[in-house]
């Protein structure tokens, strides 16, 4: 290859295109980095502090795409405290400093503030895709920036975010000529919308394929969208309160069955009893159906909904429709591939699923690759079933909503049952454990899960040997987070080079010393030992004996961060 | 087993059926073995095999709030196991900072929902009795609709209350296919009896047309009319049947 000129590689690496492969690529050989920087459009950078943005700018000029992420997982159940950082406006700021011709920004759990969503859309003339999940930090002002500076948005898609809603007429700041949007969800905005803004918008939106709308866009309103855009292709419906003798629902039946085009349903944040029978006609095309803030449908009217979604691939549903519900689901939806199923109340429901759930669905469903299920109880039995039946998992996260319970048949840890799944599941990447357990559990994972690459454990092991038994044995493992598990210095400091194969750890509630940390950030200088100290005493010394609360290590070529807050300790 | 160690039990298993909240200490000797179901489980611990009590008791662990959650994991670790939660009982366990793992987006979209859903729920409360009255029958009765599941629970129900007033079971028959939904149009015309009910608009409507769950909300009373009477209604219950969309 190194006979041939550079635009034929460069033209040969056009075809390459996924993250890990371009990265190996510019392994092999110096020429082939340089014509790798030059050509890469499409970066990925999981740990936002694991590299500074000068060097992303310097290294790639031809940057079109970035994604980043921010703060460590557990951020999402409140385990970080406020202002750890993950903040954007960084890289935003060197991005535009550098006159890279950014087009797309995807960012997860960042801290987004109004100015950097200002200064992204001033700064990139052919920004067209803006992708935040789960951030924080901005206002709808920041909305009403990108909506109207972007020109060439197509893409503006706010997953889960906490806004803060400034009553603006952010939609309204779409200028006339926008007319190129594909994608718009506000779903996650908690305040009201313009709905004239909103329905001129659409109208003059002809390649809108995907529509999420939030709360306050009611049923007349969403009417009146649906036959502005029958082309749609994804619909998040807000309220879809009404009165089932209307006119408007009337009119709303009618409209729908123009919308054939529709394979992906969600939202329902606001329903009337008894009117889902409005979207029975478009249910058989349904391949993704997302009703988990649902919370105003019955589990009876769900139940039959799904008998009529067939080719449903897709689904991420509340507890409440039962382990017969599921039964129901098992039945009809043979192409499931991917099952999400939330608590609709994190305690004491008796309404929650069990076992029995799953296992219908493991018979039912065998190209399921993807689960994430809250549920009442487990049993070794009924894990080592599943494993059969759905041996092609790829992600399986069991959420036991008490987190030590053990199989409440033999009173037995769930340690057989996990090491069926790892076992049959070759494929599997992610993983996340609950319910009573023991080293074993561990033992298994490191002897059969070599594809692993994210564990997430709680409330679990007896001894260092559980931790290092992952550490040893998952070879792929990139990031790996612990809470309230018995693993101390010794599992911590065995293996130190490990971690330089991480991405990430996160320990809290553990048994590890501050001495220890101390002593693997002392030996590993290219990670960042983080360790939060929330207590109240300003002048409290930390003592190498003293147990850490959380401590959070990543891999880095930046060096120690000069935005970290009081309470975040970097040794 | 020690007829001594089974009186204990069963008490305990007497109690819990009352219990709905976290058990307040009581006066009494019921105290101690009221306070933590765990300490029922060391008191088995001490025969020589573990009891399984298999009773649907409420659950051994219930560490309270002020066990920071390190020493709540090593009780729950050691005393974890033999008595399976009881799904039913609330839960009287310490809610422990980020478990279960669910995102605070959803959680605080769940709690949004939950109230606004409350301020609408407060009509529907958890019972709704409403009169019935049969035509020719002496008195009332009331029926709580909540408890049924469905339209031929209901009527059966109702065949009971009122056969002492019907003559010979072929009319009560006859009110029984009247509450199945499918048959009603073929007895219209074979039966005396019409059941139908007040509506929250104040309108009577025949009993069968909409789905049962419609039905125990919009219902205020009902009235098993007799045939003469029913006359007036029957046609547009007809209509109804015809218009039906499902």
């Amino acid at each position: 290859m190194n006979y041939f000129p550079d635009e034929v590689i460069e033209h040969v690496f056009d075809y390459v295109v996924s993250h890990s492969d371009r990265n190996a690529l510019s392994l092999v050989c110096k020429s082939w980095c340089r014509i790798e920087r030059f050509t890469r459009q499409r970066v990925f950078i999981g740990n936002c502090y694991s590299i500074s943005p000068e060097r992303l700018v310097q290294r790639f000029p031809s940057l079109k795409s970035l994604t980043l992420k921010g703060k460590p997982h557990f951020a999402d159940f409140s385990l970080v405290p406020h202002g750890w950082g993950g903040f954007v406006y960084p890289w935003i700021e060197a991005l535009a400093k550098s006159k890279v011709g950014l087009e797309e920004l995807r960012l997860k759990r960042m801290v987004v503030s109004d100015d950097s969503l200002e200064l992204l859309s001033r700064s990139f003339m052919d920004f067209k895709s803006l992708v935040l999940v789960s951030c924080e930090g901005f206002t709808t002002d920041g909305l009403a920036a990108v909506a109207a500076n972007c020109r060439s948005l197509r893409e503006l898609d706010l997953q889960e975010n906490e806004v803060e809603d400034h009553k603006g007429q952010w939609l309204s700041c779409f200028p006339e000529s926008c007319t190129s949007l594909v994608s718009l969800n506000f779903a996650c905005l908690k305040g009201e919308i313009n709905l004239g803004a909103l329905e001129r918008l659409v109208a003059r939106s002809p390649n809108l394929k995907s529509l999420r709308l939030n709360r306050s866009v009611p049923v007349d309103a969403l009417q009146k969208i649906l036959m502005r855009a029958p082309q749609l292709v994804d619909l998040g419906i807000g309220s879809f309160f009404h009165d089932l003798n209307s006119d408007t629902y009337a009119k709303l039946k009618a409209t729908i069955l123009k919308c054939k085009s529709i394979t992906s349903l969600s939202g329902f944040l606001e329903v009337a009893p008894f009117s889902l029978a409005a979207i029975y006609p478009i249910s058989q095309n349904l391949t993704s159906l997302n009703l988990s803030y649902a919370a105003g449908i019955q589990s009876s009217e769900l139940i039959k909904l799904i008998r009529h979604c067939g080719k449903l691939q897709r689904l991420w549903i509340m507890d409440c429709i039962g382990d017969k519900g599921l039964g129901v689901v098992a039945s009809s939806c043979k192409d499931l591939e991917e099952l999400r199923v939330f608590p609709s109340a994190p305690f004491g429901n008796h309404a929650a699923v069990t076992e029995k759930g799953l296992v219908a669905i493991s018979m039912g469903c065998p190209k399921l690759h993807s689960l994430l299920y809250f549920c009442h109880q487990m049993t070794n039995a009924a894990l080592i079933t599943v494993a059969k039946n759905c041996p092609n998992f790829i992600r399986f996260r069991l959420c036991i909503l008490d987190a030590t319970k053990p199989d409440p048949d033999t009173m037995q840890p769930l340690d057989e049952g996990f090491g069926a799944i790892v076992q049959s599941c070759k494929r599997l990447r992610r993983l996340s454990l609950s319910g009573k357990l023991t080293d074993q559990v561990f033992l298994y994972i490191g002897m059969y899960a070599d594809q692993l690459e994210m564990l997430s454990i709680a409330f679990a092991g007896e001894s260092d040997k559980g931790m290092l038994y992952v550490l040893n044995g998952c070879k792929k493992l990139r990031k790996l987070e612990m809470r309230d598990c018995p693993f101390g210095d010794s599992a911590l400091l065995t293996d130190i080079g490990k971690y330089e194969t991480m991405r990430s750890l996160w320990m809290s509630s553990c048994e590890v010393t501050v001495g220890a940390c101390k002593t693997l950030a002392k030996k590993m200088p290219r990670l960042n030992v983080e360790i939060f100290n929330e207590s109240e005493q300003e002048d409290c010394d930390m003592e190498d004996e003293q147990r850490v609360e959380k401590m959070y290590l990543y891999r880095t070529v930046a060096g120690k961060r000069n935005d970290a807050p009081e309470y975040v300790w970097t040794l | 087993m020690e007829v001594v160690g089974m009186k204990k039990e069963n008490m305990r298993f007497e109690e819990t059926e009352l219990r709905l909240g976290i058990g307040l200490p009581r006066n009494g000797s019921a105290t101690e073995e009221l306070v933590v179901r765990k300490r029922g489980f060391s008191e088995t611990e001490t025969q020589d095999h573990t009891m399984d009590l298999m009773l649907n008791l409420s659950t051994n662990k219930e560490p309270t709030s002020e066990v920071d959650p390190i020493d709540n994991t090593k009780i729950l670790q050691k005393e974890n196991t033999l008595l399976p939660a009881d799904p039913a009982k609330p839960p009287a366990k310490a809610q422990v900072v980020g478990w279960p793992p669910v995102r605070s987006y959803r959680k605080n979209m769940l709690a949004m929902q939950k109230s606004s859903n409350d301020v609408v729920g407060e009509e529907n409360n958890a019972i709704s009795f409403v009169k019935v009255s049969m035509d020719g029958a002496p008195y009332l009765r009331k029926v709580d609709l909540k408890i049924y599941n469905s339209y031929s629970q209901l009527s059966d129900s109702l065949g009971k209350m009122f056969s002492s007033f019907t003559i010979g079971n072929c009319e009560s028959q006859g009110m029984k296919d009247f509450m199945n939904e499918s048959k009603l149009m073929d007895l219209l015309n074979n039966s005396d009896y019409v059941p139908t009910y007040e509506d929250k608009d104040g309108d009577w409507m025949v009993v069968g047309d909409v789905p049962w769950e419609m039905f125990v909300e919009s219902c205020k009373r009902l009235r098993i009319m007799k045939g003469k009477e029913a006359i007036g209604i029957a046609p547009r219950a007809m209509e109804k049947c015809k218009n039906r969309s499902y």
